[in-house]
């Protein structure tokens, strides 16, 4: 517990001294959101219908963005084969990665998110259930993406090839992420599908650090 | 040289047999595609486009097996370290993503005369679509490192763990369409398929596996005698006698 701790503390001391891994995928969120009105028309009617989607896809690849470098710099420096002949299993320090990737990236987006909401027209009935969403949903996106960022390490074509990877496991996490706040905005329950998106997470905190934890020695051999 | 043992007794076992299931592919497709394309009654519904369907299943039904197959013989090859399961899996991914796009490809040409569209979202439409996608990404990351061992093994992780999201994908894509049930979608499956249907698709599913055990039968051969040609050039190279990780 105490290794996990300090993974996690050096995780995010050094993001914040180097705060541009979080404030890009921040920038790419809101600036690619922003795109979509000039894209589709002012209409708040077509707007408010779209805006769940929008955000949660922009999210995503924000958060795609980012996932290409969770390990890349520890690999390529070094310290990941430092981490791994250390007393701590590989599981623990994936799951410490995974974490703190989530929060510098899954919550600040999901801090932000409400503020495009706003801007994109989404009934203000519907901005809490997105929250939420967001919270039981960007940690799937951290733990599942640790996957694809751990079974890329030292291949030829990072970025393109994680998101051909992780964009088809995350369709399920995009579906109920949207469904839930459409419920929220035309007034129906959101906790089934809230629920379902908490099932994803259970399931994504379960069994991926222990797969990255696989694709990580295989990558050290 | 022991780990080259089982490929070799596998080289003369595939070129025993590869006549014999060629011959079944051959028989079993002409005879369907005969049947299914001159003799089966036009569907009361969809009239003769009904009979896409004797293509578009059964490479559907191989497009999902193949991912199986694949599934099992990276969990063969992660646990036991079988070299052959990951030729087998290596040779196999292409095949099934061509039969994935088979099944796009005559799906969409169905759906224009009786959906009015080329495309439509519809949930087996979609799960076909995003599986494809999975075979491509499969195939991407065993072509993205230099070091052979090393693709064989992630693409191994890999095929596992999206073997254990096809499910999930497939659940969440179902709900997904009927919570947006487009108006008008004629539904093909009808409980009862009629025997003079049933004959001619059996048959098709039938040739397609062979086929498809040819075509990965002529793969696995020419990927072995590509790892014994890479072995004897690395001998030649002076690389020392550890051939086996080549």
């Amino acid at each position: 517990m105490t290794a996990f701790l300090l993974l996690l503390r050096h995780e995010l001391k050094l993001s914040l001294r180097q705060a541009n891994e979080s404030t890009s995928a921040v920038f790419f969120f809101l600036l690619a959101a922003l795109l979509f009105p000039f894209g589709v028309g002012p209409e708040t009617s077509v707007l408010a219908r779209i805006a769940a989607g929008v955000i949660w896809v922009t999210a995503l690849l924000a958060a795609l963005l980012s996932l290409e470098r969770l390990f890349q710099v520890d690999y390529e420096d070094g310290s990941l084969e430092l981490l791994a002949v250390a007393p701590v299993s590989m599981e623990v320090i994936v799951f410490a990665k995974s974490i703190a990737h989530w929060l510098t990236t899954g919550l600040p987006l999901l801090v932000v998110s409400p503020v495009l909401a706003l801007l994109l027209q989404l009934p203000a009935s519907a901005i809490g259930t997105l929250a939420l969403a967001m919270l039981l949903g960007t940690p799937v996106l951290s733990f599942l993406g640790a996957i694809g960022a751990a079974l890329i390490l030292g291949s030829r074509r990072g970025g393109v090839l994680l998101a051909l990877l992780l964009l088809p496991l995350l369709v399920p996490v995009l579906i109920f992420g949207v469904a839930a706040v459409d419920a929220a905005a035309m007034g129906l329950d959101p906790i089934p599908r809230l629920g379902v998106l908490g099932g994803f997470l259970v399931l994504a905190l379960g069994l991926s650090p222990w797969v990255s934890a696989v694709a990580l020695r295989q990558a050290l051999e | 040289m022991f780990e080259l043992a089982n490929p070799n007794r596998f080289q003369k076992f595939a070129k025993r047999i590869l006549p014999w299931v060629a011959g079944i592919a051959v028989a079993a497709m002409g005879a369907g595609l005969v049947i299914g394309l001159f003799l089966a009654p036009p569907d009361y519904q969809q009239g003769e486009s009904v009979r896409i369907m004797y293509v578009h299943v059964p490479s559907a039904w191989m497009a999902l097996g193949i991912y199986t197959a694949i599934a099992v013989a990276s969990g063969c090859f992660l646990i036991w370290k079988y070299p052959l399961a990951d030729v087998l899996a290596r040779a196999a991914a292409p095949i099934g993503a061509g039969f994935t796009l088979i099944t796009l490809v005559t799906g969409s040409l169905w759906g224009k005369p009786t959906w009015g569209t080329w495309w439509v979202w519809d949930a087996r439409l979609t799960s076909v679509l995003i599986l494809f996608f999975l075979y491509l990404g499969y195939i991407a990351l065993r072509n993205a490192f230099e070091d052979p061992t090393r693709s064989a093994k992630a693409a191994a992780v890999l095929a596992l763990v999206g073997f254990v999201n096809v499910p999930i994908i497939k659940w969440s894509v179902d709900w997904w369409h009927t919570l947006h049930q487009p108006a008008s979608v004629v539904r093909f499956d009808g409980p009862t398929i009629h025997a003079s249907m049933l004959i001619p698709l059996l048959l098709m599913a039938t040739g397609f596996a062979a086929f498809f055990t040819v075509l990965l039968l002529i793969r696995v051969r020419s990927a072995l005698v590509a790892r014994k040609i890479r072995a004897l050039r690395l001998v030649q190279a002076g690389a020392g006698p550890h051939i086996d990780e080549a």
